[in-house]
C-alpha cells in the first residue's frame, strides 16, 4: 500500500470515503433506488402468496436474502463507473495513494449506503414477512455480514466491468455465481433463527467469507481498475 | 487581493537535478504500433511541446509518461530512477491533466480541489480558493461543477494543478474550449511554471511561443 507524502493512508481513505459518501447523498435518487426496490419487491411477496402465515415465514429467509442481493447488486455497477466516464478515477490512480486505497474507501462507501441501509430497513421488511421478533437479531447480523462480503465481491466484478459498456449485465453474471454461498448460509441463519434452532455455524461462514473478501478483494479490484486504465 | 499559489506553495519536491528521460519506448494498440521508440528528455525549466497529427500518439505518450500505460517496453525515468521503481515519490511530483476537466459534475470546485489535491498533499483552504482566483473561477468555488461552463471546468483543471504543487506537469491538451484571455492566463501560467524551475510536458495542437519551450514532433 503506498502513501502519500504527508498524506497519511487514514487520512486518505477518511477523505475518499466522505467523497464519496457526500456524492451518494447528493444524488439521493441514486441513493434510494435500492433501498426501494429492496421494499417492493419483499412487499410484492406477501400480497402475491396465500394468506397464510407459515407458509409465508418459510418462504421468508430466501424472499429478504434474494431482494437484498439484487438490490445491492443494482447500485454496483457506479462503485467506479462514474469515476471512469468523467476521467476521475485516472486523477484517482495519480494521486500518490495505492488503489487499493482507493478501492477499501469506495467499497465501503458503498456498503454503508445500500448494504447498511438495506440491513437498518430489514426489520421492516421482516415483520412484512411474518419473520418472529426473536430472529431479527441473527436476521440483522447476516444481512450486514452478506451485504459487506457482497460489496467486496461486487468491487472486483465492478473492476472487471469498469471498461465495458453496459457493463452491469456482466456484472450480474460474475458477481450472482460468486454470491451463492451467501445466499445458502444467509438463508439457511435466518431460518434457523426462524425455527428457533443455533444459527451460528451458519453467520461463522458468513464471517468467515466476509474475512476473506475484504483481505483479499481489494487486492483483486485494483488489479482489474489498473487493467482498465491501461 | 490577488494570491498566486507560488506565493505560499513552493515547489520543494524538486531537486537541482529534475529530470524526466523517456528512452526507446514502444507501445502497441492491438496490431498498430503506436509508439515506435520514442526518446526525448526534459530538464526543469524548460516545456516540451508534444505535436504531431491526430492519431500519433500524443495522448498515449502522456498516459505512459504519467506511468498510466506500462510501455511494451522502454522506460521512463524521474531523476534516473525508472517510475516504476519510485512511482510514490514521482507521482508526489506530477500534476496530470488529460483531456477530460476530470470534475465530479455534483461536487463544487472547492471540493472537487479539495479531494484531489488533499490526496496528493495536506492543503489549506485558503491555497485552494487562491487556486481558484489564479486561474479566474473563484466565483463560481460553491457551486456545483455541473453548471460551470467547458471553459470554467477547464480553468478548475488548472487550478488543480496548480494547488497539486508539483514539478513535473503533463497537460493534455489544455488550451481547448478556453477563451482568448483563458489561453493567455494558460500560457502565463506556464511561464511561471518553467520560470520557476519547473517541468512540463505539454499536448497541443497550435504553436506554442513561450520562453523555454522545445518542440518535439510526433510522426503518425
Amino acid at each position: 500500500m503506498s502513501v502519500g507524502a504527508g498524506v497519511g493512508v487514514w487520512r486518505a481513505l477518511g477523505l475518499v470515503l466522505e467523497r464519496e459518501l457526500l456524492l451518494s447523498f447528493r444524488r439521493p435518487d441514486q441513493l434510494l433506488q435500492p433501498l426501494v426496490f429492496f421494499l417492493i419487491v419483499t412487499t410484492l411477496f406477501p400480497l402475491g402468496l396465500s394468506v397464510q402465515l407459515s407458509l409465508l415465514r418459510d418462504m421468508a429467509p430466501g424472499v429478504l436474502w434474494v431482494a437484498a442481493l439484487l438490490a445491492s447488486l443494482l447500485s454496483l455497477d457506479s462503485v467506479f463507473k462514474s469515476d471512469a466516464d468523467d476521467g476521475t478515477l485516472e486523477q484517482l490512480a495519480l494521486s500518490g495513494q495505492g488503489l487499493v486505497v482507493i478501492v477499501v474507501a469506495k467499497t465501503l462507501a458503498h456498503w454503508l449506503v445500500s448494504g447498511a441501509a438495506l440491513v437498518l430497513l430489514s426489520p421492516l421488511v421482516g415483520t412484512a414477512l411474518a419473520i418472529p421478533v426473536s430472529a431479527f437479531g441473527t436476521m440483522l447480523a447476516s444481512l450486514a455480514l452478506g451485504t459487506l462480503t457482497l460489496s467486496w465481491l461486487g468491487a472486483i466484478g465492478a473492476g472487471l466491468t469498469v471498461g465495458v459498456k453496459r457493463g452491469n449485465v456482466i456484472l450480474s453474471l460474475i458477481v450472482l455465481p460468486l454470491a451463492m454461498p451467501l445466499l445458502i448460509f444467509g438463508a439457511g441463519a435466518t431460518d434457523r433463527a426462524i425455527s428457533g434452532t443455533s444459527s451460528s455455524g451458519a453467520l461463522y461462514l458468513l464471517g468467515a467469507l466476509c474475512v476473506l473478501t475484504c483481505t483479499l478483494a481489494p487486492f483483486a479490484a485494483s488489479a482489474a481498475l489498473r487493467i482498465t486504465l491501461e | 487581493m490577488f494570491f498566486h499559489p507560488f506565493d505560499f506553495v513552493s515547489i520543494d519536491n524538486m531537486s537541482s537535478a529534475a529530470e524526466l528521460r523517456v528512452d526507446e519506448v514502444h507501445v502497441w494498440r492491438g496490431d498498430r504500433h503506436v509508439l515506435k521508440g520514442v526518446t526525448l528528455h526534459v530538464r526543469r525549466g524548460e516545456l516540451l511541446h508534444v505535436a504531431g497529427p491526430n492519431g500519433a500518439g500524443k495522448t498515449t505518450l502522456l498516459r505512459v509518461v504519467s506511468g498510466l500505460l506500462p510501455p511494451e517496453s522502454g522506460a521512463v525515468t524521474w531523476n534516473g530512477v525508472a517510475i516504476r521503481h519510485a512511482r510514490e515519490e514521482y507521482l508526489q511530483n506530477l500534476a496530470y491533466a488529460s483531456h477530460e476537466p476530470a470534475l465530479k459534475s455534483d461536487l463544487t470546485p472547492l471540493e472537487n480541489l479539495r479531494f484531489m489535491v488533499g490526496l496528493k498533499r495536506r492543503v489549506s483552504h485558503g491555497e485552494l480558493l487562491a487556486s481558484l482566483q489564479r486561474t479566474g473561477v473563484a466565483d463560481c468555488a460553491d457551486l456545483p461543477a455541473r453548471v460551470l461552463s467547458a471553459g470554467q471546468r477547464r480553468r478548475v483543471a488548472m487550478a488543480r494543478v496548480l494547488a497539486s504543487a508539483a514539478s513535473l506537469w503533463l497537460l493534455d491538451e489544455p488550451y481547448t474550449n478556453l477563451d482568448s484571455a483563458g489561453s493567455r492566463l494558460l500560457s502565463s501560467l506556464l511561464e511561471e511554471h518553467v520560470a520557476a524551475g519547473g517541468l512540463a510536458v505539454v499536448v497541443a495542437h497550435h504553436r506554442l511561443e513561450l520562453a523555454g519551450t522545445r518542440q518535439f514532433e510526433l510522426d503518425s
